[in-house]
C-alpha cells in the first residue's frame, strides 16, 4: 500500500545533529510562517493576490522569495563543506563523513543551479522583461503560474529528504551512472535528485517557450529586433537555449529513472548499458545550462553600464551578434566537460577549440562594457560597484577558462580544484554579480522603493573581496594537485594553510550576505523615505522606466509606438503633452489550478520514489483533469475599466 | 592626502601577502608546476603559454576597467563626455580582430598539442615499453604487470626513462587514474580500457589519486607512484616474484569487497589474462564463472553503520 515507506529502516533514523537542525528549521520556519500568516489573517489575501495569480510581477516576487530562501539554504551547505574541508585538510576528523560530505556537496550544487540560479532569472525576467518589451503581460499567463508550481515542486521535493527517507544522492550534482545507479546508490537519495530536478526542469522548459513567445510576438509596436534593449536579447538567446537544451535533460533523467526503478540497463555498465552516453546527454544539456544562465547576466550589466554611464550603450549590433554566437557556440562544447574520457584527439582538439572561440564574443562584450563608460559619466551606484567586480573576476575566471580549454591542459586540471575554483569564478562572479546588480537596479521598479545605497555598497565590496580571498587559494590548491569532493587531505600535502584562507573569504561572503539582509530589513523599514515616486530613480533608457514603481497590473495605460533603441531617453528629451483617452485593458483572472497541478506533481514523484504505484497512477490522472478542466475555462479575462486606469496613472502623474 | 595613504596601505598589503605566499609556496610541492615526467612538463609549459597569451588581453582589460570609471566619473567635471557616442568600426575592429588572433594561436597550438599529447599515442623512446595494467576498485587501486608476472595495490613503482603504458579499467563506478606530476588524468570505466602512456624522468615518490567520485571511500584511493633506476626496478620485481603468495581467482574475489585505506599488498600472478577478463566480465556476464557480477544489496557506507 505504501511501498518502501513501509520500510521503516529507510525512514530517518538517524540522530545526525547536522540533519537534526535542518529538520527543526524546516519544520520550524513552516510553522512559524503559517502562524504569522494566520495571526496577520492575511490567508485570503494570499491566496487571491499572490498564489493563484497569474500576474508575472507577482509570480516573479515568489520565484526571487523561494530563490533567496534556497540561497542561504546553499550557503549553510558551502559553509559547512569548506569548514569540513578546512579541518579535514589539517589531520582532523571532521564533522561530516564521507557519505554525509558527498550529500552535502550534490545538495549544494543542485540547490544553487537549479533553485537559486534560475530561480533569481525567472524571477527578474518575470518582473522586467514584459515592461521592458512594452508588453502588458507574457505570450502564456497560465503557463508562467505552473512554470512557477513546478519549480517550487523541485523546491519541495529536494527538501523533503531532509525529513522522509534521510539521504540524498551522494554522487556530484550530475549524478554520472554507474554510481548514480541502482547498484552503487541502493537508497532514495538520488531518487529525490532525479525528481526534484526532473519536475523543475519541466518547469524551466515552459518558462522557456513562455519567454521566447512573449519575446518575438508581444514586443511593443515599432520596437523591432534591432530596437529591443540588449536585456530582453540575451533572455532571448538564454530561452533558446532553455528550448533546445531541456528535453535532453527531461530525457536522460528519465532514462535514469527508468534504470534505477525499473531496472532497466541504458545507463549500466553491465548488460549493453553506457554510462558514456548519459554523461554526454548530461553535458548536451549542462553546458548550455551555465550559458542560460549567464547570458540574462551580461544583459543586465548591458542595461546598468549604460544607465550609470549616462551614455548609449557602446557597440550595440557587436553586442547582439555576440550573444548569437555565443547562443550557438555553447550548443557544440559540452564534451569539454570529458576530455578525459578518451575520446579521439580530434574529437578533444575540436570540442578545446569550439570551447575557446566562446572567449572571442565574450571579450568583445567586455570591451564594449569599457568603451560604454569611456566618455561617459559614470555614477558609482550600488549596481556599478557590482559591475566593476564581474569586470575584474570575469576576465580572470575567462582567461581560467581558456586554459582547461585546451585538451591536454585539462588533463591535469580537470576535476581538480582548479576547476571548481574557475566554475565558481563565473558562476558567482558572473551570474551572482549579475543578478545583484539587476536585483539593486530594478528593485525600486519591483517593490516601489529603493534599496539603501550605503549598506549595497558594503555588500558588494564584501562579496567581490570575499570571493577573491575564497577563491584564489582554491586555484592554488588545484594546480598543487589537489581534487574536488575530497573530505579530508592527509596533512603532509599542506593544503591547510589555504584551506583556511579560503576559510577567511567565506566569512567575508558571509558578512556580505548578512549586510545584504540587513540591507533589505532597513530598506523596507524606511521604504517611505526610500520610496520612487517618479517611476525613473536612476535616469534610465528603457520602457520599464517610463511606468510607476511598482507597475500598475496592466504594466502600460498606452501602447505608444516605439521609434528608437533608448525609446524612453529619447521621449524624456520631447515630453509629448498630449491629452491621453485611456481604454478598458483585459487581464487574465486568477487561476489555483497550476498550484493543484503542482501538489498533484509532488504526490506523484513521491509516490515514484517510494514505488507507490497507485497514488502514482492516481495523481496523473488528476493531473490530467487539471489540465482538460483549464483547457475548457473559457471565463479567463477580467477587465480593468477606463475609469479606473485614469485615476490610478492619475495617482502617479506620469506620462 | 587620505587617497596616497590609501595607495600605500593597499601596496603594504599586496607585499605582505606576496611575501606569505613565497614563504608558503616555496616550501610546498606545486605538483602542476614541478613535474617529474616528459608528459607532465608538456601540459606545464601549455599552461604557462596559453596564461601568457590571454594576459595580453586581460591586462589591458583591468587597466581599463580601474581607470575608465575613474576618469569618466560624474564628478570629473573635466572629463569629456559624448552621450551618443555608440559606435565606432575601426575600434570595434581592434577588439573583434585582437581577440581572434589570440585565440588562433592558441587554437593551432590545441590542435597540435592535443595530437601530439593524446593520451592514447604510445611514446617513442629508445628503451622498450613497460606494460602496466591498472584496474580501479572499491576504493584502491590494482596494478598488475603482465609482462613481470606481478601482482600490487595501491603501489606501483616505474622504472626511470623507460615509455610506460598503463591500460586502466574499473570494477567499480568511474574512477579518473592521476599521477598529477607524471602526467594528465584519463577515466577508468568498467568494461572499458582506456590507456595512458607515461615518461618519468626523475627518481622519487609522486602522490596518486582517483579524481573522479566513486563512493564512500573515493578520498582515500591514493597510490604511491614511485619512479627509481632499472637495476632497482628489477631487484623490486625479483624480490616480489620470489617473496610473494599468489594472485588468483581467489584473491581477487577477496579484494572486491569494498574497504578504505588500504596499505601497499604485493603478490605473483597466478593468470596472465585477468586484466581481459575483468573487462569482459561486463561486455558478457555470462561468459566466466568466478567473477560474475553480483548485484549488491546495499553498499559499503551501509555495511560500515551495521556494525
Amino acid at each position: 500500500m505504501l511501498g518502501l515507506l513501509t520500510n521503516f529502516a529507510h525512514l530517518s533514523g538517524k540522530t545526525d545533529p547536522v540533519i537534526l537542525g535542518a529538520q527543526i528549521a524546516l519544520i520550524g520556519g513552516i510553522i512559524a510562517v503559517a502562524l504569522v500568516i494566520t495571526i496577520l489573517g492575511r490567508w485570503r489575501w494570499l491566496w487571491y493576490e499572490w498564489l493563484t495569480s497569474l500576474n508575472p510581477k507577482r509570480i516573479g516576487v515568489m520565484y526571487l522569495i523561494v530563490a533567496f530562501l534556497m540561497l542561504l539554504r546553499g550557503a549553510v551547505d558551502a559553509f559547512m563543506l569548506r569548514l569540513q574541508q578546512t579541518i579535514g585538510s589539517g589531520g582532523g576528523e571532521g564533522f561530516l563523513d564521507a557519505n554525509h560530505f558527498q550529500q552535502v556537496f550534490t545538495a549544494h550544487g543542485t540547490l544553487m543551479i537549479f533553485f537559486v540560479a534560475m530561480g533569481l532569472m525567472f524571477g527578474i525576467i518575470n518582473l522586467i522583461l514584459p515592461l521592458q518589451i512594452g508588453s502588458r503581460d507574457v505570450a502564456f499567463p497560465f503557463l508562467n503560474s505552473l512554470s512557477f508550481w513546478l519549480y517550487l515542486v523541485g523546491v519541495g521535493i529536494i527538501n523533503t529528504h531532509l525529513i522522509v527517507g534521510g539521504e540524498f544522492a551522494a554522487t556530484g550534482w550530475l549524478a554520472y551512472p554507474p554510481l548514480s545507479g541502482i547498484e552503487y546508490s541502493p537508497g532514495p537519495g538520488v531518487d529525490y535528485w532525479i525528481w526534484s530536478v526532473q519536475i523543475a526542469g519541466i518547469g524551466s522548459l515552459l518558462s522557456g517557450v513562455n519567454f521566447f513567445t512573449t519575446i518575438l510576438k508581444l514586443r511593443r509596436k515599432g520596437m523591432t529586433l534591432m530596437r529591443m534593449p540588449i536585456f530582453a536579447w540575451s533572455v532571448l538567446g538564454s530561452m533558446t537555449l532553455v528550448l533546445f537544451t531541456f528535453p535532453i535533460l527531461t530525457v536522460a533523467l528519465a532514462l535514469l529513472a527508468l534504470d534505477r526503478t525499473f531496472a532497466m540497463h541504458f545507463f549500466t555498465s553491465s548488460f549493453g548499458g553506457n554510462p558514456m552516453m548519459y554523461i554526454n546527454l548530461i553535458w548536451a544539456w549542462g553546458h548550455p545550462e551555465v550559458y542560460i544562465l549567464i547570458l540574462p547576466a551580461f544583459g543586465i550589466f548591458s542595461e546598468i553600464v549604460a544607465t550609470f554611464s549616462k551614455k548609449r550603450l557602446f557597440g550595440y549590433t557587436s553586442m547582439v551578434w555576440a550573444i548569437i554566437a555565443i547562443t550557438f557556440l555553447s550548443y557544440i562544447v559540452w564534451l569539454h566537460h570529458f576530455f578525459t574520457m578518451g575520446a579521439g584527439a580530434n574529437v578533444n582538439a575540436f570540442f578545446g577549440i569550439a570551447t575557446m572561440v566562446i572567449a572571442i564574443p565574450t571579450g568583445v562584450k567586455v570591451f564594449n562594457w569599457l568603451f560604454t563608460m569611456y566618455k561617459g559619466r559614470v555614477r558609482m551606484s550600488q549596481s556599478m560597484i557590482w559591475f566593476i567586480g564581474f569586470l575584474f573576476t570575469f576576465t580572470l575566471g575567462g582567461m581560467t577558462g581558456v586554459i582547461l580549454s585546451i585538451p591536454p591542459a585539462d588533463f591535469q586540471l580537470h576535476n581538480s580544484l582548479f576547476l571548481v575554483a574557475h566554475f565558481h569564478n563565473m558562476v558567482i562572479g558572473g551570474v551572482v554579480f549579475g543578478y545583484m546588480a539587476g536585483l539593486t537596479y530594478w528593485f525600486p521598479k519591483m517593490f516601489g522603493f529603493k534599496l539603501h545605497e550605503g549598506l549595497g555598497k558594503a555588500a558588494a565590496w564584501s562579496w567581490i573581496i570575499g570571493f577573491l580571498v575564497a577563491f584564489i587559494p582554491i586555484y592554488m590548491l588545484g594546480l598543487m594537485g589537489g581534487t574536488r569532493r575530497f573530505e579530508k587531505f592527509d596533512p603532509s600535502l599542506g593544503y591547510h594553510p589555504l584551506f583556511v584562507v579560503a576559510g577567511i573569504g567565506v566569512v567575508i561572503i558571509g558578512i556580505g550576505v548578512v549586510l545584504q539582509v540587513t540591507q533589505l530589513i532597513y530598506s523596507i523599514l524606511n521604504n517611505k523615505k526610500l520610496a520612487d515616486k517618479t517611476g525613473d530613480p536612476w535616469d534610465g533608457r528603457t520602457l520599464e522606466w517610463s511606468v510607476s514603481s511598482p507597475a500598475p497590473e496592466y504594466n502600460f495605460a498606452r501602447l505608444d509606438e516605439v521609434n528608437y533603441r533608448d525609446e524612453y531617453w529619447e521621449r524624456k528629451k520631447t515630453p509629448a503633452a498630449d491629452l491621453v483617452k485611456y481604454k478598458d485593458i483585459e487581464i487574465p483572472k486568477g487561476s489555483p489550478i497550476g498550484m493543484f497541478i503542482g501538489i498533484f506533481a509532488y504526490l506523484f514523484a513521491m509516490a515514484v520514489i517510494w514505488h507507490i504505484a497507485w497514488i502514482a497512477a492516481l495523481s496523473i490522472v488528476i493531473i490530467s483533469a487539471f489540465v482538460v478542466a483549464r483547457l475548457n475555462d473559457d471565463d479567463i479575462v477580467k477587465t480593468i475599466k477606463a475609469s479606473q486606469i485614469e485615476k490610478i496613472e492619475s495617482s502617479y502623474g506620469g506620462m | 592626502m587620505w587617497s596616497k595613504i590609501r595607495v600605500g596601505m593597499v601596496a603594504i598589503l599586496i607585499g605582505l601577502i606576496a611575501i606569505v605566499s613565497y614563504r608558503y609556496l616555496s616550501g610546498q610541492t606545486i605538483a602542476l608546476l614541478q613535474p617529474k615526467g616528459l608528459i607532465a612538463e608538456k601540459e606545464r609549459d601549455l599552461i604557462y603559454l596559453a596564461t601568457v597569451l590571454m594576459l595580453i588581453v586581460v591586462i589591458p582589460v583591468f587597466f581599463m576597467a580601474f581607470w575608465f570609471p575613474k576618469r569618466y566619473n560624474e564628478n570629473s567635471k573635466n572629463a569629456e563626455y559624448l552621450p551618443d557616442w555608440d559606435s565606432n568600426k575601426a575600434l570595434e575592429a581592434i577588439w573583434w580582430g585582437v581577440p581572434i588572433a589570440i585565440i588562433g594561436v592558441i587554437a593551432i597550438v590545441t590542435w597540435k598539442s592535443t595530437h601530439e599529447l593524446d593520451p592514447f599515442k604510445p611514446l617513442a623512446a629508445a628503451n622498450r615499453q613497460q606494460r602496466i595494467q591498472v584496474v580501479a576498485m572499491e576504493w584502491k587501486w590494482l596494478f598488475i604487470y603482465p609482462d613481470e608476472g606481478i601482482v600490487t595495490v595501491n603501489h606501483v613503482l616505474v622504472p626511470k626513462d623507460v615509455p610506460v603504458s598503463f591500460e586502466i579499467t574499473s570494477d567499480a563506478p568511474m574512477n579518473s587514474f592521476w599521477i598529477p606530476q607524471l602526467s594528465g588524468q584519463i577515466y577508468a570505466m568498467s568494461g572499458m580500457s582506456t590507456k595512458l602512456h607515461v615518461l618519468a624522468n626523475s627518481t622519487g615518490k609522486y602522490e596518486g589519486l582517483s579524481a573522479n567520485i566513486s563512493g564512500y571511500g573515493f578520498s582515500d584511493m591514493r597510490f604511491i607512484a614511485e619512479v627509481v633506476d632499472k637495476n632497482s626496478y628489477n631487484d623490486w620485481v625479483n624480490n616480489i616474484n620470489i617473496s610473494s603468495s599468489k594472485f588468483g581467482e581467489n584473491e581477487y574475489q577477496q579484494l572486491s569487497i569494498p574497504s578504505v585505506a588500504n596499505t601497499p599488498q604485493y603478490f605473483s600472478l597466478s593468470q596472465n589474462d585477468l586484466y581481459s577478463r575483468i573487462v569482459a566480465k561486463y561486455n558478457d556476464p555470462t561468459m566466466i564463472d568466478g567473477l560474475k557480477l553480483q548485484l549488491r544489496s546495499s553498499n559499503f557506507h551501509n555495511h560500515a553503520e551495521d556494525k
